[in-house]
């Protein structure tokens, strides 16, 4: 008997009973359909985005609002000059062209060892936590959000949701299935294994900075 | 991991007198469950969040070879593997086949309590691998040849300087005391490893039914870059953490963090489904699921069935005083505290493990605190029923709980007795309202004082003071 086999068997054997009958089975698969909404942390707030950025920010994230997409270049430019990064970043497409001062260079392959920037447009903002949703995808390589030292994302108003669940609901609708990879991402990475004191930039970003879109 | 839950006697001794271990261990409480409490406190609905998860779990277990197989059926259509293990031996023969096939040399590793069960380190170490654990906590213990000693807080035990012996030795460069000069350096030899690894390895918190989709929680960003930069990607997991769907993770994810560091939320949660797809320009190339039983089928339908709901949050060590006390590596196996005290002598057998359930105090700090509801304390003193049963219990226990008992059914000798025994040990503290050390149980005073009665039993006093009105 294979292992999976003696599993399912031990499993049945366990809750004393055989394989589910097909009426059963519909009935979880309906489950699975149309899935039991949960209770939800409260978030009542008017504005979604303070709430966001008061959330993302007590993580030491950082935010700023833009005015348009033509903006990145240069919020991107200032943040890097504020903090001695040299001008090459890698980007994903799903940003479209952007016009880059003079002197950047922009990559949008998968992110190497020596790169210490990264630009990516988010899937969604959670108000709840103060956090963005990132999928892959070819337009949005995944390397571009855990390889650079610092990661700045775009996020655009309309995308910033209430709770997890309206992520779901976005993602149900795009009717694509899961990506490979979504990450929900809450501020720059950090640690607490050196006598539980927290350092940031344990592997992934050591900064992270939203840009907030409208 | 060598299995020493056997020894736990000597090394909780041990433990109570490593000054460095002690430093550790009061961190804790001054970190996690301060923490805990705050979070806990700022989230209304955080109880009634508790209650749902456990029936979710509930849910899950009593239809767990259903939401298997949609897990499996999903995970398969996006294009990975899912392998089924029934013990760490299994388990290992299947991830050695992985890691020969993709003609490995190195192996990075996420933080996995699973492949501490598998034993899998040894194991890949001995087919001559390199693996590098990647998680900061799991990386120390690594370099200082040690098992953790907490399931989220692997290296809670290690002071600073100790870390900075570690990587001075290890990575050949001036010995760093700045803790973030530490971090900086673990994370450029690490960065290394993860460009350079054949094959990642992580755990897998959740695994979604819905989508086919292993979830890990982390702060430091390292399960992600070993999972997405190696060209094979191996989850392991325990055959329990699956769940329905999407909104059924949204529960946990709500409640995990806040339970395990006080945290609203990790830093990244992150979702992974089959290999990289096509126009993918990253992301691991195969990915595969090895799901391990290891005697946790039998706990199904049995009197520990509800331990199966723990999301290995780590609160009911935070807040054992126990484990508060002699820290992790006294429980002698890969999960300590009172989860462990109920899991390791269902995994590993009742032989050995005699004395975790029994170091127990039944305080009950451990199940108002479990996210998941679990009665851990109804389940070790399960467990020591289980060995009395089967007539573990030391003989001079026995013969002590008999005498005891003899005693107790005389109300009026046992107040005789009680009254000659206050005023012995009062006499005997000679004022100083604690005893240093028992004639008749040394053992018990060896790392702590027993607090001297008054001279009068309660009945006296409450006798006395009825009298006074
Ligand atoms: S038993 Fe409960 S508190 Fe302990 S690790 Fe498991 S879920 Fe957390």
């Amino acid at each position: 008997m294979s292992s999976r086999d003696t599993i399912f068997k031990a499993i049945r054997q366990g809750l004393g009973r055989g394989p589910l009958d097909d009426a059963a089975r519909a009935k979880l698969d309906a489950r699975i359909a149309e899935p039991p909404q949960h209770i939800r942390a409260t978030v009542d707030d008017a504005d979604l985005v303070a709430r966001f950025a008061q959330r993302f920010e007590s993580r030491s994230g950082t935010t700023e609002r833009i005015a348009s997409l033509a903006d990145v270049p240069a919020a991107v430019a200032a943040l890097a000059e504020s903090y001695a990064i040299a001008p090459s970043a890698v980007v994903g497409t799903a940003l479209g062209e952007l016009a880059w001062p003079e002197g950047w260079q922009i990559d949008h392959g998968a992110a190497t060892i020596d790169v210490m920037l990264g630009v990516s447009l988010a899937w969604r903002g959670i108000a709840e936590t103060g956090s963005i949703l990132m999928l892959s995808g070819p337009e949005r390589p995944i390397t571009h959000n855990f390889v650079p030292e610092t990661h700045v994302v775009v996020l655009p108003v309309e995308h910033l949701v209430r709770h997890y669940e309206d992520c779901w609901v976005a993602l149900r609708e795009a009717g694509q299935g899961a990506p490979r990879a979504m990450n929900f991402i809450s501020g720059p990475s950090r640690t607490g294994d050196v006598e539980q004191t927290i350092e940031l930039g344990a592997h992934g970003p050591r900064r992270m900075h939203v840009l907030i879109l409208g | 991991m060598e299995f020493r839950s056997p020894e736990f006697k000597t090394r909780a001794v041990h433990a109570l007198h490593d000054a460095n271990l002690q430093k550790a261990l009061s961190n804790t409480k001054a970190g996690f469950v301060v923490k805990r409490a705050q979070a806990a406190a700022e989230m209304p609905e955080f109880e009634a969040l508790r209650d749902t998860a456990a029936e979710i779990k509930n849910h899950v277990l009593a239809n767990l070879d259903h939401y298997l197989e949609k897990y499996e059926a999903a995970v398969t259509a996006a294009g990975g593997h899912v392998h089924y293990a029934t013990d760490a031996e299994d388990a290992r023969r299947i991830i050695l086949g992985i890691c020969k096939k993709a003609n490995a040399k190195r192996i990075t590793k996420g933080k996995s309590m699973v492949s501490e069960e598998m034993s899998l380190n040894e194991a890949l170490i001995g087919e001559g691998y390199e693996v590098v654990e990647t998680d900061l906590g799991e990386y120390i213990i690594q370099l200082a040849d040690e098992p953790p000693s907490h399931i989220i807080a692997p290296a809670i035990h290690k002071t600073k300087d100790q870390v900075a012996d570690l990587f001075a030795a290890a990575h050949n460069k001036p010995r760093k005391t700045d803790r973030a000069a530490l971090v900086a350096e673990a994370r450029e030899v690490l960065r290394e490893k993860y460009f350079t690894a054949e094959v990642g390895i992580t755990g897998g918190n959740f695994l979604v039914a819905e989508t086919g989709s292993s979830v890990i929680v982390t702060n430091e960003g390292n399960g992600d870059l070993t999972q997405t930069l190696a060209k094979v990607h191996i989850v392991t997991s325990g055959i329990e953490r699956v769940i329905p769907t999407l909104d059924d993770l949204s529960v946990f994810l709500r409640i995990l963090a806040r339970s395990a560091t006080g945290q609203e939320t990790e830093s990244y949660t992150t979702f992974s489904t089959g290999p990289r797809r096509p126009g993918d320009i990253d992301g691991p190339e195969e990915y595969h699921v090895v799901l391990l039983d290891n005697g946790r089928s039998k706990m199904l339908g049995s009197r520990f069935q509800d331990m199966l709901r723990c999301i290995r949050c780590g609160a009911c060590m935070n807040h054992c005083p126990v484990y508060g006390s002699i820290g992790g590596h006294a429980y002698g196996w890969v999960y300590p505290g009172p989860m462990g005290s109920v899991l390791t002598p269902l995994i590993k057998g009742m032989d050995g493990t005699y004395d975790l359930p029994n170091a127990c105090t039944l305080n009950g700090r451990c199940q108002s605190v479990c996210p998941v509801r679990i009665p851990l304390p109804d389940l070790l003193r399960e467990i020591r029923h289980q060995q009395f049963r089967k007539d573990m219990t030391p003989k001079r226990q026995k013969q002590a709980l008999k005498l005891w008992r003899y005693v107790a059914e005389r109300p009026k000798l046992y107040h005789f007795a009680e009254r000659i025994g206050v005023r012995i040990l009062a006499s005997m503290a000679n004022g100083k309202g604690k005893l240093r050390s028992l004639p008749f149980d040394p053992g018990w005073t060896g790392a702590r004082d027993l607090p001297a009665p008054t001279g009068r039993t309660f009945l006296e006093l409450w006798q006395a003071k009825r009298g006074d009105k």
